[in-house]
């Protein structure tokens, strides 16, 4: 039998407990102010391109929340038991699904997160030991700078100062970019419902979270697999924990930095290429591959009116100088 | 008083008969309906509407396969990626002909501006297939902005642009309905929309393109590249001339009440002129794709499958129409540059398919048997098509599109 193995630091527990500190400073009040109103700019007025390029300035200056929260997945301790699958279906009163949360025979397949649930696990083999398969939860992981939320054309999604991604229906017209656009594969979308489809998607237990609880998977986990806390933290227990188990994990905390670092953070005993985490991903935020392009927006809208007006002018001159030629011409031959 | 009520009924018969039956009364209008085109149309979208029907009763699911993986399928790799390049006409033909001064296309322009105008209108209607609540498309202008997404600028500018082209277009409405007061007004403003069109769609073109730079890990490395704006913008330019080619070639071909001897006479000439413009545009498009390459050093993903498939699409499909279109130039076949053109568009048409759709997503197990669409897309498709045609024609036959009126000839 395999024996659960026990995590150096204490899981399922919240790690700063020090509510004082989570509470937005007073620069980060600051910070919010600012990207409100500039945020206004951007409306009024069909002003809009000029606002998106100060908007794309000014997030430049933007690292993050300074507290927000984040997971930290060790994937060595998983045993597939998919309690944390159950646990997230009751806390967000997600539908029943058809098979139970005992039934092992999931794992036939590779499944991702739906409509229906926002967290799924998956079986792998593991390259060590046969015996022992390696598991990996999937949902969203919360980026620093989420992809889906600069591919929305309606600011649908929010990235909250406590660090959960979240995204309101009531805004969304369902074109599904965030979707292409999200590197994790991680938005789900109910293409069923005719009237009043959505985009489906980890919230971080949000709720729970403002409460001072904690992600019910997180809670969930008999052999606290899922670690929640400050990112920063989480960071400094992931390295710990490589750094006294070298022979257990592999030398990487995905997440740390890839597409700019994400909220859910993962360590491994088994290269993460094995268990479908992309690892062809650019190591800054994704919105950098199109802040250049959106930098030349107000650009094009200056110069070329600028450029091709003048082109016009050009050809007009000319016209004028031959119907000028041609009556001098006349003029001349009637003077013959 | 009943003698006036006649003769106002009599005038709108008569205003209803010139006007849309062009001429012919409805026993005589509803016989010449009957032709082998009309009935393959109307067998095809006794098929597509009841989709489409289903698929707004329903819901998604119910007529497309769009996955969590894959939420785009043919609607916009077809109708959105691959329609707006070819929409490009209007602002092309625009340019070339108010801005530059290229006066002898003229016949040419009002067909241009048609094609831009109808080909927007129609990505609107596929975007509106695919949205999952279509009734919400003004959301972007009121309700929240994104102004960090590309996405958001493609919303704003093709929704401005739709009515650029409108207004772009309006000439030949009122010409038809015969309003001269608005006319006038009408032809003062084109010049300032003409700059608006070029603003808009060298944006908007490239905008198209910059959507994919948020997908780095998904787009395979030989389409994805951080030129791609450049590649959407420059291939929408040849894609614009190429496409100029195949609607008058096919207006001449199966519309000839619709055009004029001017517009006929001229046709051969303009099209060897449009051809040698493609040319160029292709060329330039090809070094492009190859600096993309080089700038990314993709040369070892040549040898491997997907790069045997790049590798046909920019041979097989940039090259080759290119090669076609040089040899109808030098020799002056108009008939060899209107194949080429042909060409040109299905190239430009295989391009965006492979970017939003066969090199999108190429790492996921089993990609290629994904993307397969189902029957239901392929009817929805199919019907949208059909009715984009028959709008085509039934503005073609009755507005002075490809020929001049009579009253108005000269005056612009």
């Amino acid at each position: 039998m395999d024996k659960p193995l026990k995590n150096p630091v204490v899981a399922n527990e919240c790690i700063s407990e020090e509510s004082a500190e989570d509470k937005p400073q007073e620069g980060d009040a600051r910070g919010i102010s600012r990207r409100k109103f500039l945020g206004t700019v951007a409306g009024i007025g069909g002003t809009v391109l000029i606002g998106s390029y100060k908007d794309v300035a000014a997030s430049k200056e933007f690292s993050g929340w300074p507290n927000r929260y984040g997971c930290l997945t060790d994937l060595t301790a998983c045993v597939g038991c998919r309690s944390c699958e159950k646990a997230c279906n009751e806390a967000n009163n997600l539908p029943k699904p058809k098979t139970s949360f005992d039934d092992v025979s999931v794992f036939k397949e590779k499944r991702r997160p739906t409509a229906q649930a926002y967290t799924v696990v998956n079986q792998y083999k593991n390259p060590k030991d046969e015996s022992k398969p390696v598991y990996r939860k999937i949902q969203c992981n919360h980026c620093n700078e989420p992809a889906c939320a600069s591919a929305c054309p309606i600011h649908a999604y929010t990235k909250t100062p406590e660090g959960a991604v979240l995204y309101d229906p009531e805004k969304c017209f369902g074109c599904r970019y965030c979707m292409i656009a999200c590197p994790f594969y991680a938005p789900a979308y109910d293409y069923d419902s005719a009237l009043e489809p959505k985009i489906v998607k980890c919230v971080m237990c949000y709720d729970r979270i403002k409460k001072g609880g904690i992600p019910a998977c997180a809670e969930a986990c008999p052999v606290g697999t899922i670690t929640f806390g400050k990112r920063s933290d989480l960071i400094k227990i992931a390295r710990e924990k490589i750094m006294k188990n070298p022979d257990r994990y592999i030398d990487h905390i995905y997440g740390e930095h890839e597409a700019g670092g994400t909220g859910w953070m993962y360590i491994s005993g088994v290269p993460f290429e094995n268990l479908d985490f992309p690892t062809n991903l650019p190591q800054k935020p994704l919105i950098e591959e199109t802040k250049g392009f959106l930098g030349a927006v107000p650009v094009v809208f200056t110069v070329w009116p600028a450029l091709f007006g003048m082109v016009y002018a050009a050809l007009r001159h000319r016209e004028d100088l031959e119907k000028e030629k041609g009556q001098k011409h006349e003029k001349e031959e009637e003077k013959k | 008083m009943s003698n006036g009520t006649l003769t106002g009924t009599d005038n709108f018969r008569s205003w209803f008969m010139d006007k849309l039956l062009m001429g012919m009364s409805w026993p005589e209008y509803s016989r010449r309906l009957i032709t082998p085109f009309n009935i393959v149309a109307a067998i095809i979208l006794s098929i597509g509407i009841p989709v489409i029907a289903i698929r707004f009763v329903f819901g998604l699911a119910s007529a497309t396969h769009a996955s969590n993986e894959y939420p785009w399928g043919i609607l916009l790799g077809w109708g959105l990626f691959g329609g707006v390049p070819l929409s490009a006409t209007g602002f092309v033909m625009g340019t070339a002909y108010y801005i530059f001064g290229f006066k002898r296309y003229k016949p040419l322009v009002r067909l241009g501006v048609l094609t831009g105008f109808l080909g927007y209108l129609f990505a609107v209607i596929y975007l509106l297939t695919d949205l999952g609540r279509p009734w919400r498309i003004y959301y972007p202008m009121i309700i929240g902005f994104g102004t960090a997404s590309v996405l958001f600028l493609v919303a704003w500018h093709v929704a401005t642009y739709l009515t650029v082209q409108f207004l772009e277009f309006s000439e030949a409405i009122l010409e038809w309905i015969k309003s001269r007061r608005v006319y006038k007004w009408a032809t003062m403003i084109v010049i300032g929309m003409t700059i608006a069109g070029i603003i808009l769609s060298t944006l908007h073109q490239s905008a198209l393109g910059a959507m994919f730079l948020l997908v780095p890990g998904k787009l395979h490395p030989l389409w994805f590249s951080s030129y791609i704006p450049v590649f959407f913008l420059s291939s929408s330019i040849y894609a614009a001339l190429a496409m100029v080619i195949v609607i008058s070639t096919l207006a001449a071909r199966f519309l000839r009440s619709a055009t004029d001897h001017n517009f006929l006479e001229s046709l051969d000439r303009l099209t060897v002129g449009l051809g040698k413009g493609t040319c160029v545009g292709l060329f330039v498009y090809l070094a492009l794709k190859l600096v993309g390459v080089a700038h990314d050093d993709n040369w070892h993903l040549l040898s491997t499958p997907y790069g045997n498939w790049f590798l046909v699409e920019i041979l097989g499909f940039v090259l080759l129409p290119a090669i076609v279109l040089t040899y109808g130039v030098k020799n002056n076949s108009a008939g060899l540059v209107r194949f080429g053109a042909f060409y040109a568009v299905l190239g430009i048409i295989v391009n965006r398919i492979n970017v939003s759709i066969i090199a999108f997503n190429w790492n996921l197990p089993g990609h290629l048997h994904h993307i397969i669409p189902p029957w239901q897309e392929v009817a929805i498709v199919a019907s949208i098509i059909t009715i984009h045609i028959l709008i085509f024609r039934w503005i073609l036959n009755r507005m002075p599109v490809i020929r001049e009126h009579p009253e108005y000839k000269e005056s612009h």
